[in-house]
């Protein structure tokens, strides 16, 4: 979805849902993942809607995502670290509400 | 980061710098907060730390950004990144979390330099993914080299959404469209502030240098679109709208919006400050005086954050409220501060000169601000206009009662987004004025924090 212009620089590891994927280094872990292409990136708690990252710069709240085992950080505005686990909060089965 | 400092600075872009660098000139101790990891604000973010090759192609309004960050970068004051506030209170106690770190600082004055937002602009599916906005893509240039890997549309109204297209056209990007929803019936109006306007003549000249350069392009542009619809299941795959009255369909995996920017109140309300409706920029603002003093005597608001003028007003702004801060903290007396401060406010008011052209000819239409009923008007608690509109028929007293009925503005991003929907809706609803109808009251805690985070707050303050 998105490219880097000139794509010289360095790149690490981190851990996307279980497996291990290469980022830029010195990026956001929100543009690491429109990087990849991996959108959505968490699907809402209301209605399970595909959501990914909107404004870039922590206001929409909405590239929310788990770093490390803490849910619900705002992946704009945390840098890409090697080995970094990330799980987008990705709904697996949605319940049908009553 | 000490435990008390005579003035603390929320935000390092270009109002806060000016008002932290001003300020430690005279010999004021400053503490600059900012939730970047470089200064420079979201306008000149990166610009002294650039991934870009050649930063030329972002242009050289941003280019001159450089010296400004440079300037600051050598100023005597304490300066934080990565550092957000998520608590400050009348008396001058602040909440900081800086990576992770919870701390309380306390100012005798505090200045909020935190900038502006993009303003909502509500469709149907404007929460899909794959739609962001253009301040975002913005972003992604400037902080990470990144650029759309397949033509993008661009959609909306504004000065930033012909800048970004021309910064796109200038890295290689192929434009998809512009779906241009400025209404033209807004010139006429518009052309009564043209003669001021003259004063500013360079903005002027750089717009017409922007337009020209993507006609030049023969990107296709699609004039007075509305009714707006973005379609896909998991992410965006095209975007409907009407132009000229005839349906257009558009397939597209990204989507960029823009109806201008708004002050980022947040900080502003939770400090307490009065704020007022600006019916001629569609926002509200804190009220400030010429210094950028507040109705709480202790907090300053600069820059966009106190009312839409952009970086060059901002910065200059800036120094305004710095020069007050050294005069009310005994550096300066009236005299120096009013030999200072009468240079920067006769450039001031030829950058602001252009303000009331261009927000009349981008005023942004009734019928984007207030949707129809099957729109997100909150994103975070999924409320549609409808539910809102009805509250509203039904007699609810505003955005709080509807807040307590629906959740709307409730969710993470705290009403940042949805707020000036559920105004308008009210507004329109009742025939009253966004400044009858009140805005979304604002508490802390500002930014997400953990009850641990807060409880570690005591055992930091031992260290």
């Amino acid at each position: 979805m998105f490219k880097i212009l000139g794509d010289t620089g360095e790149h690490l590891v981190v851990e996307l849902d279980g497996d291990e994927v290469t980022v830029p280094a010195g990026v956001s872990v929100a543009a690491a993942l429109l990087y990849l292409d991996r959108i959505p990136t968490r699907h809402s708690v209301v209605n399970g809607l595909p959501r990914a990252p909107y404004c870039m710069m922590g206001v929409c709240f909405e590239c929310l995502i788990e770093v490390d085992g803490v849910v619900d950080q705002r992946a704009c505005q945390l840098q890409v670290r090697a080995g970094q686990r990330l799980r987008r909060q990705l709904a697996t089965s949605k319940v049908e509400s009553a | 980061m000490q435990s008390a400092y005579q003035m603390v600075v929320i935000g390092a872009g270009p109002a806060g710098m000016a008002a932290a660098q001003t300020a430690a000139r005279q010999g004021v101790e400053v503490a600059v907060i900012d939730e970047q990891p470089h200064p420079g604000g979201q306008i000149y973010r990166n610009v002294n730390a650039s991934p870009l090759a050649d930063i030329d192609l972002l242009g050289k309004d941003y280019v001159f950004g450089r010296q400004l960050v440079q300037g600051f970068e050598y100023a005597h004051l304490d300066y934080f990144a990565n550092s957000g506030v998520w608590f400050l209170d009348r008396a001058g106690e602040l909440g900081i979390v800086q990576d992770g770190v919870h701390r309380r600082v306390s100012a005798q004055r505090i200045v909020i330099a935190c900038g502006a937002q993009e303003r909502a602009m509500p469709f149907p599916g404007w929460d899909k993914a794959g739609v962001m906005t253009a301040g975002a893509a913005q972003i992604l240039m400037k902080s990470a080299a990144m650029v759309p890997s397949e033509a993008p549309v661009l959609a909306g109204n504004g000065p930033l959404l012909l800048l970004l297209a021309w910064q796109y056209l200038r890295a290689g990007v192929r434009l998809r469209a512009i779906v241009d929803t400025a209404q033209s019936a807004n010139r006429w109006p518009a052309l009564r502030y043209f003669p001021q306007a003259i004063a500013a003549s360079d903005y002027l000249f750089k717009g017409l240098k922007l337009v020209s350069a993507i006609r030049r392009a023969r990107v296709p542009w699609f004039r007075e679109a509305s009714d707006l619809r973005a379609l896909g299941e998991e992410r965006l795959s095209a975007l409907h709208f009407t132009c000229r009255g005839k349906p257009q369909h558009i397939d597209t995996t990204l989507l960029l919006l823009h109806q201008g920017v708004i002050p980022a109140l947040q900080i502003a309300a939770a400090a307490g400050c009065e704020t007022r409706w600006n019916s001629l920029q569609q926002c509200w603002q804190p009220q400030v005086d010429d210094w950028g003093q507040s109705s709480v005597d202790s907090v300053f608001v600069a820059g966009d954050a106190a009312g839409i003028g952009g970086a060059r007003a901002a910065w200059l702004g800036g120094q305004l409220a710095g020069l007050q801060l050294a005069h009310q903290l005994g550096l300066i007396d009236a005299v120096k501060r009013d030999k200072l401060a009468q240079p920067i406010r006769k450039a001031r008011a030829r950058h602001l000169a252009i303000r009331p052209f261009l927000d009349t000819w981008y005023r942004v239409a009734e019928s984007s601000l207030v949707p129809g009923d099957e729109t997100l008007a909150c994103r975070c608690e999924e409320v549609s206009v409808g539910e809102i509109r009805t509250l509203a028929a039904m007699g609810c007293t505003g955005p709080n009662q509807a807040k307590a009925f629906t959740r709307c503005g409730m969710g993470p991003c705290q009403g940042r987004f949805c707020g000036s929907t559920v105004e308008q809706v009210f507004a329109s609803e009742t025939a009253a004025s966004p400044q009858q109808i009140g805005r979304f009251n604002t508490r802390p805690p500002l930014k997400p924090v953990t009850l641990g985070q807060i409880a570690g707050i005591a055992h930091n303050e031992q260290r």
